[in-house]
C-alpha cells in the first residue's frame, strides 16, 4: 500500500522531469551536437581539439574537465571566459564555482579544485601555506568610491574620503555638496574589496560602523536609492548613471589612471594553483591571459588587462614601477 | 474506511501466523533503523558543530566570556576582539518580535481553518500558506529590499535598514511553517471536546480559548518553537534588509546583525581553520545552543501542561 | 449577550487573520508574477544561461530544481515516513523518544548556512566527491527530515483510534495495522507534508550553495546513462538550481539583462511550486479517493 503511494508520488516527479528533458533535449542538441563524448576522450590526452587558437594556449590538453573555485566577484568574469573557452574546445569541462576567495584559497591549498581564484594575496589570509601555491594575476579591478547622485560631489580629497569613512564628517555639505546625511555602505570585514579599499582609498583607517553588505550589485541598489549614500564598488558596476564614480585627489576613476599607477585603488584578481599549473588548468590559464581575454572579455566586462599595467604591487602592498 | 479495513483484515485473518510475525519484526527492525539514522545524523551534526564551534576558543584561546559578553567585534584589528553579543542580541530580537507577529496570524489562521471556516477557509488558506513556503528567501530578500526598507525609509526615520524590516519579512517567512503546524494539531483534537463544549451551551469563541487552545497548547508551542528555528537560522533574506552592523540596536528603526548575516557574510571569505573562520562556527555553535534551549523551554511547558 | 458579542468580535478577527494571510500572498504573488511573467518565454526555460551576454535561458537550473527535490525526496519520504511511524506507533515515553524527539527539533532548528558548511566540509571535501547533486540532495535531507516526521506522525496520530483498535482487534499485527489502515488514511496528510517540504527544498539556496555549487556542466539531455559525465541523471555533477542562480545572478551577476532574468526566474520558480502543488493535491484526492472508496 505504502509502495503504490510512494511510487505514485515519484511517478509525477519522473513524469515532470520527463517533460522537461524532453524540452530540453530537443533544444539543447544541435547547439552542442558535437560536444557529448567526452569522457571517452578524456584520459588519452586528444591532440583533436580545434586548432583554432593562434595563441597557441588552447592547442594542447584542451580536453579533460577541471574545477574552479573562489571569490564570488570574480566568478561571472572566469565563468564567462571559461564559457568561451569551451566553445572553442568542445572537449573541455570547467565548472567555475563561488564560495568566496577563502573558500577557494583553502580548497586549491586541500586539492579539492585545481584552481582557487582569489581577490587578495593568499599571503593575506592565515591559515594558507602560500608558499605553495602558485600566483597567476588574471586580471587587475580598479575601485573607488561609490556615490549617491543626488550629494552632488564627484571629486574627492583622499583626506575628505577618510574623513567620510570614520564619521568624522557626517553631512555632504561639509564638502560643498548638498545638505543630506552621510549613510555609510560597507563590507564586510574579511571582504576582499573592502581590504583593498581600506588599504589604498583609506589608508588602512578602519571604517565606521554602517550597512554591511557584500554583494556588489546589492551595494549598487543600495547606494543608488538611499540619499546621501556612500559605498565603493569596482569599476565594472559603474554601467549606468544611478550612482556616481568618485574621482579622487582630482584623480579620474579610469583603466589609464589604474594602469599608469595613478589612480591608488586597485587589486589583482588572483588565481591560485598549487603548484605549477599542468594540462587543463594551464592551458585555461594561458588562455586567460591571452590577448583573446586580456584584451576582448575583461575591457567588456570592466577588468583591467594585468598585461598593461606599467606598475606592480607585492603582497605588503609596495607599488613599484614595472 | 472502516470497511476497506475490514476487508483487508479479512484477507489478513488467512495468512499464516509465521508470515504476519516475520512482516511485523521486519518492520519495527525498519522503523527503528530510520529513528536510528536520524539520531546518528543529529549527533554528527551536533559533535561535528561542537568541536568546530570550540576550536577558536581551545585552540585559538579566544575568551568565551568576551566571546558571549563583549559588544566589540573587530577580528582583523591589530589588537582583535572577538565579541559576538550584538550579533546574538539581534538574532534573539528578529527571532522573538518575528514570533510576536507571526504566532497570532498563525494560529488565527490555523482556527479560521478549523473552527469557522472548516469548509472553504481551508481550500483557499491551504494552498495559499503551501505556496507562500514556496517562495525562495532571496526572492523575499530582494521584495524587501526593494519595496519595505524605502517604504521604513520614508515612513520612519534613518536608512530603512532594520531590526523592524528583518522582523517583517521573518514573519512572513515562518508565518506558514506555525500555521500548517497549528492547523494539524488543532485538527488532531477529538470532535467530542467541541461538541461537548457547545452542548455544554458555551460561545464557539469560549470552546476556542477555554476548550481547544488549551488541549492543543503544546503542539502550538511546538509550532511557534519550530517557526522561531526557522526565523533563527535565515540567513540570507534577514542578510539583505538588517543592515548588518555591529552596534548593538538603540531602537527598531536601527540596523542591526544576526549570528546567521554574519556567518553568511564572511564565511566564504575567511580560510579554513583561521581565527575569524573558528569564532564564525563558534557563532553556529551558538545558534545550535540557543534553538536547543528553545526545545528546553517548550518541553518543560508542554510537560506541565500535560499534568 | 456578553460572551455572544465576544464570539463575533473573536470570529472578526479570526476572518481579519485570514484575510491579511490571503493578502499577503496576493501581494507577493502579484508583485513577483507582474515583474516576472512578461520574461518568461519558451526560448527562456529551454536555452542554456550564458555568464555575459544577454538573453540566457534557465534550462539547466529549472532541470536541477527539480532533479534535486526529486533525489532529497526519495531518501526524505521513507526515512521520515518511517521516522514518522516509530514516532506514532513505536516509541515508548522515556528517555530514548525524549531524546529522539529533541534530535528532531534539533535538525529542524540547524540554520540551513550552517547545514549548508556541514556538507561542504562532509559531503564535498571528506568524501571528495566535489560539489554534486548527491551532496546537495543530503544536505537538503538533513534539515527536510524533521518536517516530513513531524507531518508523518500527526498524519498518523489524527487517523481516527477507533480504525486501528478495530484493526487490532481483528487479530491482525501491528505492523500489519500500520501498512494497511493507518498510511492510507493518515497519507493526505503525508502528501501535504510532502509539499511543504519540497517547497522549501525548492527555495533553498544557502545550503545548496556550498554543496551542489555554482555551476552545471554541459548537459546531453538525450544521454540518460546516469552515470555518464553529461547525463542530466549523473548525481556525482555540479548542479546550479533555480533558487541559486537566482542568488548568484542577483549578487554578482554582469550580464546585462540581471533584473529580468532574476525576475524570470523568480517567476517560474513560484510558478512552478504552484502547479506542482496543484498536481500533489489532485493526485491526492484521486489516491485518496482509489484508497477509500474502490476495492
Amino acid at each position: 500500500m505504502k509502495k503504490t503511494k510512494l511510487l505514485s508520488f515519484a511517478a509525477l516527479l519522473i513524469l515532470l522531469i520527463g517533460i522537461l528533458a524532453a524540452c530540453g533535449s530537443s533544444n539543447g542538441e544541435d547547439q552542442e551536437s558535437n560536444g557529448s563524448n567526452e569522457t571517452d576522450q578524456e584520459t588519452d590526452a586528444s591532440q583533436d581539439s580545434e586548432s583554432e587558437s593562434d595563441e597557441g594556449a588552447s592547442a594542447e590538453g584542451a580536453s579533460g574537465s577541471i574545477t574552479i573555485s573562489g571569490s564570488s566577484a570574480m566568478q561571472p568574469l572566469v565563468a564567462a571566459a571559461a564559457e568561451q573557452f569551451m566553445s572553442e574546445n568542445p572537449e573541455a569541462d570547467i565548472q567555475v564555482n563561488a564560495g568566496g576567495s577563502g573558500t577557494g584559497l583553502s580548497e586549491v591549498s586541500e586539492g579539492t579544485v585545481d584552481i582557487g581564484n582569489s581577490d587578495v594575496f593568499a599571503e593575506e589570509k592565515d591559515g594558507i601555506p602560500a608558499d605553495e601555491l602558485v600566483d597567476h594575476k588574471v586580471a587587475v579591478v580598479g575601485m573607488t568610491a561609490a556615490v549617491n547622485p543626488g550629494v552632488g560631489i564627484d571629486d574627492i580629497s583622499k583626506e575628505d574620503l577618510k574623513k567620510v569613512f570614520t564619521g568624522e564628517i557626517t553631512n555632504w555639505s561639509e564638502l560643498g555638496g548638498e545638505d543630506v546625511d552621510i549613510t555609510l555602505v560597507n563590507r564586510p570585514d574579511s571582504s576582499g574589496t573592502r581590504a583593498t579599499f581600506v588599504n589604498f582609498g583609506l589608508d588602512g583607517e578602519t571604517p565606521a560602523e554602517g550597512v554591511t553588505e557584500d554583494s556588489s550589485n546589492t551595494v549598487k541598489q543600495i547606494v543608488s536609492e538611499t540619499e546621501g549614500a556612500i559605498g565603493y564598488l569596482a569599476f565594472s558596476y559603474f554601467t549606468d548613471d544611478s550612482v556616481t564614480a568618485m574621482a579622487i585627489d582630482g584623480v579620474e576613476p579610469t583603466d589609464e589612471n589604474v594602469q599608469n599607477g595613478e589612480f591608488p585603488i586597485w587589486a589583482y584578481q588572483h588565481s591560485y594553483t598549487k603548484g605549477e599549473a599542468e594540462g587543463l588548468a594551464k592551458t585555461f590559464l594561458d588562455y586567460l591571459m591571452s590577448d583573446e581575454i586580456q584584451t576582448g572579455l575583461l575591457p567588456e566586462q570592466g577588468y583591467i588587462a594585468s598585461t598593461k599595467m606599467q606598475v606592480e604591487r607585492d603582497a605588503e602592498g609596495n607599488q613599484t614601477d614595472k | 474506511m472502516e470497511n476497506k479495513a475490514a476487508l483487508s483484515a479479512g484477507e489478513r485473518l488467512i495468512k499464516s501466523k509465521q508470515n504476519r510475525s516475520l512482516g511485523e519484526l521486519r518492520g519495527k527492525i525498519l522503523v527503528t533503523l530510520c529513528a536510528l539514522i536520524m539520531i546518528t545524523a543529529t549527533v554528527a551534526v551536533t559533535i561535528f558543530l561542537t568541536v568546530k564551534g570550540l576550536q577558536s576558543f581551545l585552540v585559538n584561546h579566544v575568551s568565551p566570556i568576551e566571546f558571549l559578553t563583549s559588544t566589540n567585534w573587530n577580528p582583523l584589528a591589530d589588537q582583535p576582539s572577538y565579541g559576538a553579543l550584538p550579533f546574538i542580541f539581534g538574532s534573539l530580537a528578529v527571532t522573538f518580535l518575528s514570533a510576536l507577529i507571526a504566532a497570532p496570524l498563525g494560529i488565527g489562521g490555523a482556527i479560521f481553518m478549523t473552527e469557522i471556516a472548516p469548509s472553504w477557509g481551508r481550500k483557499v488558506l491551504q494552498p495559499v500558506i503551501e505556496l507562500l513556503v514556496g517562495i525562495p528567501s532571496v526572492v523575499y530578500g530582494f521584495i524587501g529590499l526593494t519595496v519595505l526598507v524605502p517604504f521604513i525609509r520614508e515612513h520612519g526615520a534613518g536608512t530603512g535598514f532594520s531590526i523592524l524590516a528583518g522582523t517583517i519579512v521573518l514573519s512572513i517567512m515562518i508565518l506558514p511553517t506555525i500555521t500548517t503546524i497549528a492547523t494539524d494539531a488543532m485538527g488532531a483534537l477529538p470532535n467530542s471536546l467541541r461538541e461537548g463544549s457547545l452542548a455544554l451551551g458555551a460561545t464557539r469563541w469560549q470552546t476556542i480559548r477555554k476548550v481547544l487552545l488549551p488541549a492543543a497548547l503544546p503542539s502550538l508551542l511546538t509550532a511557534v518553537v519550530l517557526g522561531m528555528a526557522r526565523a533563527f537560522g535565515e540567513a540570507l533574506a534577514v542578510q539583505m534588509v538588517i543592515g548588518n552592523v555591529r552596534n548593538l540596536p538603540e531602537s527598531l528603526l536601527d540596523p542591526s546583525a544576526t549570528l546567521t548575516t554574519i556567518i553568511t557574510l564572511n564565511m566564504g571569505h575567511t580560510t579554513y581553520g583561521s581565527v575569524e573562520n573558528n569564532t564564525l562556527w563558534s557563532m553556529g555553535l551558538i545558534l545550535l545552543i540557543i534553538s536547543f534551549v528553545f526545545i528546553l523551554i517548550v518541553r518543560y511547558l508542554s510537560s506541565r501542561r500535560k499534568i | 449577550m456578553n460572551s455572544k458579542v465576544a464570539d463575533r468580535i473573536a470570529t472578526g478577527v479570526f476572518v481579519t487573520i485570514a484575510f491579511i494571510i490571503v493578502a499577503i500572498l496576493a501581494a507577493l504573488f502579484s508583485f513577483i508574477l507582474f515583474r516576472g511573467v512578461p520574461q518568461i518565454s519558451w526560448e527562456f526555460l529551454t536555452t542554456p544561461s550564458s555568464s555575459v551576454q544577454a538573453g540566457g535561458g534557465i534550462r539547466d537550473q529549472l532541470f536541477n530544481s527539480f532533479y534535486i527535490l526529486f533525489i532529497t525526496m526519495l531518501i526524505t519520504v521513507p526515512l521520515g515516513v518511517c521516522g514518522g511511524i516509530y514516532m506514532a506507533e513505536y516509541a515508548k515515553p522515556g528517555k530514548v523518544t525524549n531524546f529522539i524527539r529533541s534530535c528532531i527539533e534539533m535538525l529542524a532548528s540547524l540554520p540551513s548556512i550552517v547545514v549548508g558548511m556541514f556538507g561542504l566540509l562532509v559531503f564535498v571535501n571528506t568524501t571528495g566527491w566535489g560539489y554534486t547533486i548527491i551532496g546537495g540532495a543530503l544536505a537538503l535531507t538533513i534539515f527536510n527530515i524533521p518536517v516530513m516526521v513531524r507531518v508523518s506522525e500527526d498524519a498518523i496520530r489524527s487517523v481516527p483510534a477507533e480504525m486501528k483498535e478495530a484493526s487490532l482487534a481483528l487479530g491482525i499485527t501491528h505492523w500489519h495495522t500500520i501498512k494497511t489502515v493507518l498510511i492510507p488514511s493518515a497519507f493526505p496528510g503525508i502528501l501535504t507534508g510532502s509539499i511543504l517540504a519540497s517547497g522549501r527544498v525548492f527555495g533553498e539556496a544557502a545550503a545548496l550553495l556550498f554543496t551542489a555549487g555554482l555551476s552545471t556542466p554541459r548537459l546531453d539531455y538525450l544521454d540518460l546513462n546516469p552515470f555518464s559525465e553529461t547525463s542530466p541523471l549523473n548525481i556525482f555533477r555540479p548542479a546550479e538550481t533555480l533558487a541559486v542562480h537566482i542568488w548568484a545572478v542577483n549578487t554578482n551577476g554582469i550580464m546585462p539583462d540581471i533584473r529580468e532574468i532574476a525576475n524570470g526566474s523568480s517567476a517560474v520558480l513560484v510558478l512552478s511550486v504552484l502547479i506542482f502543488n496543484l498536481l500533489a493535491r489532485w493526485l491526492g484526492s484521486v489516491v485518496h479517493k482509489k484508497i477509500t472508496a474502490s476495492k
